[in-house]
C-alpha cells in the first residue's frame, strides 16, 4: 500500500476518521439512549402524578416508612413502603437487602409497578453516604417529616 | 496544637505556591536563572507544608481529638489503628488535604528527578504545578478546611462508615488520588510546551513515565475500588457505570490513550499537537472526576459531602483550568511545527486508531455520566442512564480496538504490511474462531456475544504470545530463541504484559458475566445446596465479637463430588458507631472460578436467608489488571526511560544564551 505523499492528505485522513468515529458515537448515543438504558428516577408523590404505567421500569427513591417493614412466610420476600413524606407506595423485593437498609433510612429502587399498583424492586441500592443522608431521598416537603439522620451531621 | 500548626502550614504553603506560580515565569521571560531556580525551592517549601499539615491532621485522628470537628465527624476512639489513619482520607475535607499533599510531592519529584531538564522548560513546569496547588489550597481554606474547631469537644466521635472500614478501601483512594493527581504532571508539561511552542520528541520521553507512571496506579485505585465493591458490597458486582465510577474510568481511558499517543512524538515525531491536548484532557477529566464526586449533583450510589458552595466553587476552578489551557492550545497548537509523515498501514496508525476510540468512548462515557444532569436542568425530571447504554457502547467501541491491538505491535514504524502482520497473526485468528464457535456450539447458540467476547479475548493473548514468538524467531531459529528473550527490551515486555492483561481481563469479564451461578435462598442447619456442581451444606450460625463489631458468622462446608474444599465463613457485622449492618461476604478463589457466599438475615424458625454463587473465571479480572499494573511498571523500569536521556535543543536548554521569541508574552 502507498504512503500518504503529503501532510495534508494524512491530516485529511486522520481527520476523517476520527469524525466518522464521532458520528457513529452520537448515533450509538441517540440509539441507545432511546433504548431502556434510560430510566426515570422518581419519587412516590411523581408516580402518583405522573400516573404510571404497569410495567414501566423506573427508579425509585424515598424513605423507607417507619413501622411498614415485613417479611413473607418464604424469608426472601420483603415488603415496606417509601414515602417522600407526601405520598407513599408500596414496594416488594426479593433477595438480600443492602447493609444500609433500615426503617426511616433513604433508598433508591429499581423495578416497576404491577397490576395491583406495588412496585416491584429488582434491586434495592445500597447508598453509601459519609454522612448518611443520601440525596434524591430526601423529602421534598421538610416540615411533613424530618429525616431521621439529618442531625448526623455536626456542627457544619 | 497540631489543628493550628496545620492550619498554619497551609496557608503558609498557599504562599509558597503563590510565588511559585509566578515567579518563574518572569525568570523565564527575563532570562534570570535565579528566578528560574525559585520555582524548585517553592515547590519543596510547598511539599514539606503539605506534609506538615497532612502530619498535624493525622495525629488528630491517631489521638482522637475531638475538638477538631473533622475527626469528631469521622472518628471514633474505638476504631482500630488502620482506619483511624484511613479516616484522614476517608472524607472530604481530608481527601482534598491528601490531594493537594500528592499534588505537591509530584512537583517536588519532577524538581528531584528533572535536574536534567533544561531549567526554563523545569520552571515553567512547577510554576503550572505551582498553579494547581493555589487552587487546591484556595478550595481547602475557603470552603473545606479539615482543621476547624468545635466548642465545647464531644466526648466521642460519630465514627467512619464501617463500609469504609476495610483494608480495601485504605488503599483504595490514594492509589486513585496518586493516578489523578500523576495526570497533572503530564497537564504541566503540556501547558510548559505550549508556552515554550516547542514540542520534541525529547519532551514526549519526558512526559511519558509521569503518564505511565499516573496510569500505573489509576489502574490499581481502580481495581482496587472494583474488587472492594465485590466482596464488601455483597452483591456480587463489581462495576455498575455509577457517576463516581465513571469518573474514574474517563481519566484512564484518556491516559491511555496519552501512553501511546506519546509513543508517536517520541519514536515518531508527530502526533504533537493531539498529544498536547491528551494530557490537557487527561487532567481535565481528572478535575471532572472530583467536581462529580465532591459536589453531589449526580445521584449517584456513592455520593459523598454535598455542599453547593463546594460545588460552585471546583466548576469554577475546573472552568478557568480547562478554559484556561484549551485557549492556549487554540492560540500556541497551531505554531507547533508539523511531525513526520506515515502510511496508513503503520504502527503510527495503529496508535492514532487506538487514540480515536479510546477518547471516543471516554467522550460516549461523559456523554452517559452528564446526561441526566441536562436532563435536569432542562427541566425533563430526574433520570438515569443506565449499564446497558455503557455496555453497548463498551461492546461497540472496545471491539476493534481488541481486534487492532491484535495486529497493531506486529506492524512496523512508518509504513508497514498488513499481509506480514496478518500472516504472524494468523494462528491467533484461528485460535479465536476455533473457541467462539466450539462456545456456541457447546450452549447451542445461547451465548453468541459471550463467544464473541470469549474469542476476542484469545484472539488477543495469541497474539500477544505470536508476536514474542516472532521477536525471538521461535519458528526460524528455535535453538537462538532462548537468548532472544533476553533481549527483549523491559519497554517491550511491559508492553505486551499490559496487551495480554487486557485479553485476561476480558476473558474474565465475559466467562464470569454469562456462566455465573446464584442462587437466594433460605437455609436451615444441614440443608445442602448445588450451585455449578459444587455442594454448600449450611452447618449452622455463631456469634462473634470483633474490635468494635458483633457479627453473626454463618458455617458453609463446600465440597465437590464428595471432597471437602473448604469451609465459608461469611459474617453478618453489626457496627456500634455509627450504629450499622454490614455483610462480610467470603470468597475462596479456585483456578476455575470463585466461591462466593453472603449469609443474611435470620428468617425464622432457624433459617437463615443466603445467597451463593459461584464465579467462574472472575479472577481473570484482578489479574488483569495486576498484569496491566506490571507491564507498567516494566515498561517504567526501562533503562532507556531513566538514564542516558539526551540533552534538550540548545534553545532552551541554555537560558541565558536563549533568544527570546518574540511571541513569548509570559
Amino acid at each position: 500500500m502507498a504512503g500518504l505523499k503529503t501532510r495534508k492528505q494524512q491530516r485529511i485522513l486522520v481527520l476523517s476518521a476520527a469524525i466518522a468515529t464521532l458520528f457513529g458515537a452520537v448515533l450509538l448515543v441517540l440509539f441507545a439512549l432511546g433504548g431502556d438504558s434510560l430510566s426515570l428516577f422518581l419519587q412516590p408523590l411523581d408516580v402518583k402524578n405522573k400516573q404510571v404505567e404497569a410495567g414501566q421500569h423506573f427508579r425509585l427513591g424515598g424513605l423507607v416508612e417507619a413501622g411498614s417493614f415485613s417479611r413473607d412466610d418464604d424469608g426472601l420476600t420483603y415488603r415496606f413502603t417509601v414515602t417522600d413524606c407526601a405520598a407513599t407506595l408500596p414496594v416488594q423485593f426479593k433477595g438480600l437487602l443492602p447493609d444500609l437498609f433500615r426503617e426511616g433510612q433513604g433508598v433508591v429502587t429499581e423495578g416497576a409497578l404491577n397490576a395491583d399498583g406495588v412496585f416491584v424492586a429488582t434491586t434495592v441500592l445500597a447508598k453509601h453516604d459519609e454522612n448518611y443522608n443520601p440525596p434524591g431521598t430526601l423529602p421534598k416537603s421538610a416540615d411533613q417529616c424530618t429525616h431521621p439522620d439529618a442531625v448526623s451531621r455536626m456542627g457544619r | 496544637m497540631a489543628g493550628e500548626i496545620g492550619h498554619f502550614s497551609l496557608i503558609l504553603a498557599l504562599a509558597f505556591a503563590l510565588i511559585g506560580a509566578c515567579v518563574p515565569h518572569v525568570g523565564a521571560r527575563r532570562g534570570d536563572v535565579r528566578l528560574m531556580v525559585l520555582a524548585d525551592r517553592a515547590v519543596l517549601a510547598q511539599f514539606l507544608m503539605a506534609v506538615t499539615a497532612f502530619a498535624a491532621l493525622t495525629y488528630a485522628f491517631v489521638t482522637s481529638d475531638f475538638s477538631v470537628i473533622n475527626v469528631a465527624a469521622n472518628s471514633h476512639s474505638l476504631k482500630p489503628m488502620l482506619y483511624k489513619i484511613s479516616g484522614v482520607w476517608g472524607n472530604h475535607e481530608g481527601s482534598l488535604l491528601f490531594w493537594v499533599l500528592i499534588l505537591t510531592l509530584f512537583g517536588a519529584l519532577v524538581s528531584w528527578r528533572g535536574k536534567n531538564l533544561p531549567l526554563r522548560f523545569r520552571s515553567r513546569v512547577l510554576a503550572v504545578q505551582s498553579l494547581l496547588v493555589v487552587g487546591f489550597l484556595c478550595f481547602i481554606l475557603f470552603t473545606s478546611n479539615p482543621f476547624f474547631r468545635l466548642d465545647p469537644a464531644p466526648l466521642e466521635g460519630n465514627g467512619l462508615n464501617p463500609l469504609l472500614q476495610d483494608p480495601g478501601l485504605a488503599f483504595h483512594p490514594p492509589m486513585l488520588y496518586l493516578g489523578y493527581v500523576g495526570l497533572s504532571i503530564a497537564f504541566s508539561f503540556a501547558v510548559a510546551a505550549l508556552l515554550e511552542g516547542e514540542v520534541t520528541p525529547l519532551w514526549a520521553r519526558w512526559v511519558r513515565p509521569w503518564a505511565l507512571l499516573a496510569w500505573v496506579f489509576l489502574t490499581g485505585g481502580i481495581a482496587l475500588g472494583s474488587w472492594w465493591a465485590y466482596y464488601e458490597l455483597g452483591w456480587g458486582g463489581w462495576w455498575f457505570w455509577d457517576p463516581v465510577e465513571n469518573a474514574s474510568f474517563m481519566p484512564w481511558l484518556a491516559a491511555t490513550a496519552l501512553l501511546h499517543s506519546a509513543i508517536v512524538v517520541e519514536k515518531r515525531d508527530a502526533l504533537k499537537s493531539w498529544t498536547i491536548l491528551l494530557a490537557i484532557i487527561a487532567f481535565s477529566f481528572s478535575l471532572l472526576g472530583t467536581f462529580l464526586v465532591r459536589s453531589g449533583v449526580i445521584t449517584s450510589v456513592h455520593a459523598f459531602a454535598t455542599d453547593p458552595a463546594r460545588g460552585i466553587f471546583i466548576l469554577g476552578f475546573l472552568g478557568l483550568v480547562i478554559g484556561g489551557s484549551m485557549a492556549l492550545y487554540a492560540w500556541r497548537a497551531p505554531k507547533l511545527s508539523p511531525g513526520g509523515l506515515f502510511g496508513i498501514v503503520s504502527r503510527e496508525s495503529g496508535l492514532v486508531l487506538n487514540n480515536i476510540l479510546l477518547s471516543t468512548f471516554a467522550a460516549v462515557v461523559l456523554v452517559g455520566t452528564l446526561y441526566p444532569l441536562f436532563v435536569e436542568a432542562a427541566g425533563a425530571g430526574q433520570i438515569t442512564v443506565g449499564p446497558p447504554f455503557f455496555e453497548f457502547a463498551a461492546m461497540v467501541l472496545m471491539s476493534p480496538l481488541v481486534v487492532a491491538l491484535g495486529l497493531g505491535p506486529l506492524l512496523a514504524w512508518k509504513r508497514g504490511k498488513l499481509s506480514r502482520a496478518t500472516q504472524i497473526a494468523f494462528p491467533a485468528l484461528v485460535v479465536a474462531l476455533v473457541a467462539g464457535t466450539v462456545l456456541v456450539w457447546k450452549t447451542a447458540g445461547g451465548y453468541v456475544m459471550t463467544a464473541f467476547g470469549f474469542g476476542l479475548a484469545l484472539w488477543l493473548i495469541a497474539s500477544v504470545l505470536l508476536e514474542i514468538a516472532g521477536r525471538i524467531k521461535l519458528w526460524q531459529a528455535p535453538k537462538q530463541a532462548l537468548s532472544g528473550l533476553a533481549k527483549i527490551t523491559r519497554a517491550q515486555w511491559g508492553m505486551s504484559l499490559a496487551h495480554a492483561g487486557l485479553g485476561v481481563m476480558l476473558l474474565g469479564i465475559t466467562i464470569s458475566e454469562a456462566f455465573t451461578s446464584e442462587q437466594l435462598l433460605v437455609m436451615t442447619p444441614g440443608d445442602t445446596a448445588t450451585i455449578a456442581g459444587y455442594d454448600f451444606k449450611f452447618d449452622g450460625v455463631a456469634p462473634v465479637a470483633g474490635p468494635n463489631y458483633t457479627a453473626v458468622r454463618g458455617f458453609f462446608e463446600v465440597s465437590e463430588s464428595g471432597a471437602v474444599l473448604t469451609t465459608l465463613m461469611p459474617e453478618d457485622r453489626v457496627y456500634t458507631n455509627p450504629p450499622m449492618n454490614t455483610t462480610e461476604a467470603v470468597i475462596y478463589p479456585l483456578v476455575s472460578g470463585d466461591l462466593y457466599a453472603v449469609v443474611g438475615e435470620a428468617a425464622g424458625a432457624g433459617r437463615w436467608s443466603v445467597r451463593l454463587y459461584f464465579k467462574p473465571l472472575i479472577s481473570g479480572l484482578w489479574l488483569g489488571a495486576l498484569m496491566m499494573m506490571i507491564g507498567g511498571l516494566f515498561s517504567l523500569s526501562d533503562r532507556r526511560l531513566r538514564i542516558g536521556m539526551p540533552t534538550g535543543k540548545r534553545s532552551i536548554n541554555n537560558p541565558a544564551t536563549a533568544k527570546r521569541k518574540k511571541w513569548v508574552v509570559l
